[in-house]
């Protein structure tokens, strides 16, 4: 379990940071938290001979309000964001999701920028950015650029960002005062990853759903945000109906593979479940 | 590779050495600090028996690169006892109460839970789970290691009351 050998940069800036990126191509990788990477770089499924450590740049951390956004540095770390009061108030999907992160050593060092940029279909925040419609901005040598969440996964491991450039926000559109939001993730211990996980948006006035989103952790190579099921609930008074419809929808858009968490037809059953009781605990959380 | 000269504050103390930037922060600390205490598990970042205390904050040693926790502060089990040698009152508690039996998970078990009551000097049973629910034990059942947590945080809050 010794990753291959590498040579160390620790930049004290994003400018500095896409230097290194730029000057040593695919031989470099951005470390963050380190609790994907060095894993795979224990396992030889990632070897880079160049690190560029983020943790000296000090503009990628922090949690902040800007307009009608929601403003979360990519170094954040989850337990940062699990103990944010200003994300317990404005978008409590995001805490709840953290805690559902792994372990408390995991989340202190994990990072919010790592959990998005790694293109691991089993990472949960994914699907809550999806769910959200967050956007990630991107800097790169030509400057910056904003991806949004729902665009950025292209399949596992695979994404819209450049090799030289470094993802340095997430951007949230501030959700709705009165919102509900859930999510539920079904794994088989503390610090697995999902079977099988949903998130879910929804805003309700008098009873009928005015707006809906859904998104999808782990029943495929990519998070999958779930539109047809989350447009089968507006309009409706979230009846079981309109609750089975949008089930059904967000099942025939999953594509598991059969693994340790169980076989794929099984996955599926299991998100339809997530999908089910998201969608209930979000109405309950609404008004 | 060549290696990089690393300088950390290990319990207290400024230490210095050479190693390659891929080595794993437990490796550096057991074989060239010769801290023992903390251990090797799974190797994996799974069973927390690796745990130390790094800029405050509970990490698995086994998934640090020593380039990392340069400049960093470190403290392991070797630095939790009290300055005049006695043992500390989580270390007293668990001894008390039957917090280990083979005792390998007890060094990353007791540093994580140090970190916890500083976060939570009051936490419930449940909380106690929840904080060491990265720290697996095989001989337990971690009944009598919660109990032990929380007699430490009675402990720990009876001398800090007494003290005012
Ligand atoms: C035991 C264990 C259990 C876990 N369980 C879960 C779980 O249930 N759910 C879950 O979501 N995650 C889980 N994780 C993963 C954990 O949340 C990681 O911390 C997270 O996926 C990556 O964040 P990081 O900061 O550690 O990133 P790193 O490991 O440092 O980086 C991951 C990848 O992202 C790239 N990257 C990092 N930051 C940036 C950036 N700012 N810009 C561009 N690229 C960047 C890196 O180059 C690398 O390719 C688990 C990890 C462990 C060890
Ligand atoms: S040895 Fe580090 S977590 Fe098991
Ligand atoms: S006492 Fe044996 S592993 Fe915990
Ligand atoms: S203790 Fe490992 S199988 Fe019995
Ligand atoms: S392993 Fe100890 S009683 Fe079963």
């Amino acid at each position: 379990m010794i990753p291959g050998s590498f040579e160390y940069h620790r930049p004290e800036s994003v400018d500095g940071a896409i230097a290194l990126l730029n000057e040593h191509g695919d031989e470099a990788r951005l470390l963050a938290g380190g609790h994907s990477l060095i894993p795979m770089m224990k396992l030889r499924m990632a070897v880079p001979s160049h690190i560029v450590d983020l943790q000296a740049i000090d503009s990628l951390h922090g949690i902040s309000e800007d307009g009608g956004e929601l403003v979360i540095g990519a170094l954040t770390t989850q337990h940062e964001v699990l103990i944010s009061d200003l994300l317990a108030r404005k978008c409590p999907i995001i805490p709840e999701a953290a805690a559902l992160i792994a372990d408390p050593q995991v989340r202190y060092c994990g990072t919010i920028g790592g959990n998005v940029a790694n293109g691991d279909p089993g990472n949960d925040m994914p699907a809550i950015m999806q769910a959200l419609g967050a956007r990630f901005r991107a800097v790169g040598p030509n400057g910056s650029r904003d991806i949004a969440a729902r665009d950025y996964y292209e399949a596992a491991y695979f994404t819209e960002l450049e090799e030289n450039e470094v993802l340095t926000q997430i951007r949230i559109p501030t959700p709705a005062a009165g919102h509900g939001a859930a999510y539920e993730k079904q794994k088989r211990k503390i610090g697995d990853y999902a079977t099988a996980a949903a998130a879910v948006i929804l805003t309700v006035e008098s009873g009928r759903c005015t707006s809906a989103s859904i998104a999808l952790t782990n029943v495929a190579s990519t998070p999958l945000y779930a539109e047809a099921a989350a447009g089968a609930l507006v309009g409706t008074d979230l009846g079981a109906d309109a609750v089975d419809t949008a089930v059904r929808l967000a099942e025939e858009i999953t594509e598991p593979t059969s693994d340790g968490r169980g076989p794929a037809d099984f996955r599926t059953h299991v998100a339809g479940i997530m999908v089910r009781r998201a969608i209930a605990r979000a109405q309950k959380n609404a008004g | 590779m060549s290696k990089m000269h690393v300088k950390m504050n290990v319990n207290g103390a400024e230490v210095e050495g050479l190693a390659e930037p891929r080595t794993l922060l437990i490796h550096f600390l057991r074989e060239q600090l010769s801290l023992t205490g903390p251990h090797i598990g799974c190797e994996t970042s799974h069973c927390g028996a690796c745990t130390v205390d790094l800029n405050g904050k509970s990490v698995k040693s086994c998934t640090v690169f020593v380039a990392q926790s340069n400049g960093a502060e470190v403290t392991t089990i070797e630095g939790i006892a009290n300055a005049d040698g006695t043992l500390h009152a989580l270390q007293e508690a668990f001894r008390e109460h039957h917090g280990l039996q083979c005792g390998f998970c007890t060094p990353g078990m007791i540093t994580r839970a140090y970190r916890l009551l500083q976060e939570n000097p009051n936490p419930s049973e449940e909380e106690i789970r929840y904080g060491i629910s990265g720290n697996l034990c095989r001989c337990t059942g971690y009944q009598n290691i919660v109990k032990a947590i929380r007699a430490a945080a009675d402990e720990l809050n009876a001398t800090r009351e007494a003290a005012q």
